[in-house]
């Protein structure tokens, strides 16, 4: 007992303060690329060459997000000239289309659907399918129920019978005998209901671009309302993905 | 008994035409003769070289050992006589249809079409869902019911279904169908164009990113003949040992969950992410994406991030140890440990159980201290073991593996280190080589093997996660157990889907 509690005070309280602040990230994170729209075309197309998720448009001169697994090869190899990463992981969006981006987002607030809002804004019930997923989206999905995140305090969890959830959480490129499992559970949720892709996999096919084994992009399938990209997304992007679109 | 087997070196390069190509029979009766004499396989698979169809195996005694053969369309099974083929005939006849005649569990692996469109050697129908034709094995009785659990699980986890026949609450077999996480990761990775190798091969298991990269950039290392300095080696080490302690912590995290322990199993959970944040304060990604690439590493460890990084491992040290000590010295968390789920030393060697999950039954193997790679040949790896096989042992394991790994990083921290990062480098494997590479990741002995053709093109990538070998563990663990501590079993091999899937 006396084992316990002196844990207990080591531990201490250990809940951040987002969204009020943000938390720092070290500075090696990858977060929202900017473009440099005034550079070569030499150097635009050498980016695009090495690109290993040929996620950067020549002739529009942006990156797409969805496609990108935030390596930083381009940042590196244009020595930030034409790419830069910043440490901003507010980096969700409600179209597709919007994550093709040369650094502008637009406010993901303005965009959500306010139906939602009001349907959803209190209390959200999530339930998470992993589609062929690393187990990275999964893994840091279900760090947002650890104190430091402590998603529950913003009434929203995820719960394990579709039945009591309000919207399905999918992760990984969606394999082809995975495809079945993950359009039961879709139905079994009553509605209205919500659909949020997490991670380059699900948004594209992601790593697994050309494999005849996975659906390239959710959004072929399923009506996708929020687009969380990343490799995986830092647990903040998913934190700021849900309280923004929903609350 | 090794005869016709040639000894090699992990990550060693070998020109094809020094493998031993034997006579199927001679192949068969010496690879036999080597397992069964305490040999365990590394990598058994297939492959095709113009026309014909070859196999290959790399076993291991306390050396590594290599040999091929030519395929024949049906043989008999070596399995019949010798478990730890099991899996990887299964695998062999799933990919191109290849028979073991007489094997004794001769189900499908991943569900999917053979890569040569020959008959199918399961029957089954693959516009229909999996698992196909397959009838799950079953127990008769009055009394004998049925539990059928996924694809879909209750958490936030990876699918895969298990089926229980149980009488009571007492479990009589637990069969596990994985495979709906597959997504071909072997045949992308000799398809695609070479800038992509280390994103896929980092996506294999996102939890084992290190090791499965690790595997991935010394067998193209060794292809190429290209040496990472003793920096990138360093920060390599200190990278697989922080994705060891990140989940070691978290499994022991969700055990003490899964025994109604709440206080550590929510201070595991918050040290966890301490330790995923160490791996992105390294190279900016949690889970170590982007660190390792063929020639060394991207990112250095400059002073700054050292300091950092010494700051933090102190701090969390002391933590964790804390933890460790509140859970372990509970007696309603030991009772609930002890004796649950066992795995007896015969079976786990039977099975080749790798990683923690052998160790816990009483099976020291460890790819750091027997072949070791990068810089684990510097480093004095205790031999690790626990006798009892049960869900105490494995927690136990892990208990010495994290105190020994927040060692190994803070005796690396020490040492001045500076590399040259790579970037990505564009290379040209040679012609008609291979390499096969090993590593230990957190759950146990990561393998890659890599054939090249006559034009330097990659004519074979074949992937093993340790959990291809420790699946059948956890089905043997469950054996005779009451079905409420499937969980509990489970979260102490905590295993991995994708992995095995590939």
């Amino acid at each position: 007992m006396l084992n316990t509690l002196k844990n207990r005070f080591e531990q201490g309280y250990r809940t951040c303060s987002y969204p009020k602040e943000k938390p720092a990230v070290f500075p090696r994170y990858r977060g929202r690329p900017i473009i440099q729209k005034d550079v070569s075309q030499e150097m635009v197309e050498m980016c695009a060459d090495a690109c290993p998720q040929d996620a950067i448009d020549i002739a529009l001169k942006k990156i797409d997000m969805g496609r990108c697994v935030f390596c930083g090869t381009c940042e590196r190899i244009s020595n930030g000239a034409f790419v830069q990463f910043t440490g901003d992981f507010e980096i969700a969006t409600s179209k597709k289309e919007d994550l093709l981006t040369n650094g502008d987002l637009p406010a993901l607030a303005e965009h959500s659907k306010q139906h939602f809002k009001k349907l959803f804004g209190r209390s959200l019930q999530l339930r998470q399918v992993s589609a062929a997923g690393c187990n990275a989206c999964e893994a840091d999905l279900n760090v947002l129920a650890t104190p430091f995140f402590d998603l529950a305090r913003f009434g929203i969890n995820f719960v394990a019978s579709p039945r009591h959830s309000d919207g399905i959480v999918v992760t990984g490129p969606v394999s082809r005998n995975m495809k079945t499992a993950l359009l039961t559970t879709y139905d079994a949720i009553p509605d209205p209901k919500v659909v949020i892709a997490v991670g380059s996999c699900t948004i594209t096919g992601g790593p697994f671009l050309g494999s005849p084994e996975i659906t390239e992009g959710l959004d072929t399938i399923l009506p996708v309302d929020l687009f969380v990209p990343g490799c995986p997304p830092h647990p903040l992007t998913n934190l700021h993905a849900l309280l923004t679109f929903f609350k | 008994m090794t005869t016709g087997f040639l000894e090699i070196s992990n990550g060693e390069k070998l020109a094809r035409e020094q493998i031993p190509h034997l006579p199927f029979d001679e192949f068969h009766e010496t690879a036999l003769a080597i397992v069964k004499e305490g040999g365990k396989v590394v990598q058994y698979f297939g492959y095709q070289d113009d026309a014909s169809m070859k196999l290959l195996a790399v076993l291991r005694t306390d050396k590594l050992l290599v040999a091929g053969c030519d395929a024949k369309e049906s043989y008999p099974s070596f399995t019949q006589t010798c478990e730890p083929f099991h899996m990887f005939e299964r695998e062999i006849a799933e990919q191109f249809g290849i028979r073991p005649e007489g094997h004794p569990w001769l189900k499908m692996v991943r569900y999917h079409p053979n890569y040569r469109n020959m008959p199918d050697v399961f029957d089954n129908d693959y516009e229909q869902d999996i698992p196909g034709n397959y009838p799950y094995y079953q127990v008769e009785g009055d009394e004998i019911h049925e539990v059928a659990v996924g694809p879909v699980h209750a958490g936030v986890i990876e699918p895969g279904h298990f089926r229980f026949n149980c009488i009571g609450e007492r479990v009589l077999n637990l069969e596990i169908q994985l495979g709906y996480q597959h997504r071909a990761v072997e045949n992308l990775l000799y398809n695609v164009h070479a800038k992509r190798l280390p994103i896929l091969t980092e996506n294999i298991a996102g939890d084992t990113t290190i090791g499965h990269s690790l595997c991935m950039a010394q067998a193209v290392e060794s292809l190429t003949q290209v040496k990472p300095d003793k920096g990138a080696r360093i920060i390599r080490t200190i990278a697989l040992e922080l994705e060891r302690l990140a989940n070691h912590i978290g499994d022991l995290g969700a055990l003490s969950g899964d025994v109604a322990f709440l206080p550590p199993a929510n201070y595991f959970g918050r040290l966890r992410g301490d330790f995923l944040n160490l791996s992105l304060l390294l190279c900016g990604n949690r889970f170590g994406k982007g660190l390792v690439r063929p020639g060394g590493v991207r990112f250095s460890l400059s002073d700054d991030v050292r300091k950092i990084l010494d700051e933090r491992i102190k701090e969390l040290r002391l933590q964790v140890e804390h933890v460790l000590d509140l859970l372990f010295s509970a007696s309603t968390v030991r009772a609930r440990f002890e004796d649950c789920g066992n795995v007896s030393h015969i079976d786990a060697d039977h099975l080749g159980l790798v990683g923690p999950a052998g160790r816990a039954c009483g099976i020291p193997y460890d790819v750091r201290r027997c072949f070791p790679t990068e810089h684990y040949d510097q480093i004095d790896i205790p031999e690790n073991k626990k006798p009892s096989g049960d869900v105490y042992a494995r927690a136990r394991m892990r208990y010495d593996e994290v105190l020994q790994s927040l060692s190994i990083i803070e005796s690396l921290i020490g040492i001045p280190v500076e590399t040259n990062c790579v970037n990505d480098i564009n290379y040209n494997l040679p012609a008609d080589s291979f390499v096969v590479t090993l590593n230990e990741a957190w759950r146990g002995e990561v393998s890659h093997a890599v054939l090249t053709d006559k034009n330097g093109k990659i004519l074979r990538y074949k992937v093993k996660d340790p959990s291809f070998h420790n699946w059948n563990g956890l089905s043997m663990s469950l054996r005779d157990t009451g079905i409420s501590d499937f969980p509990l079993n489970n979260k102490s091999f905590n295993l991995s889907y994708c992995g095995f899937d590939l």
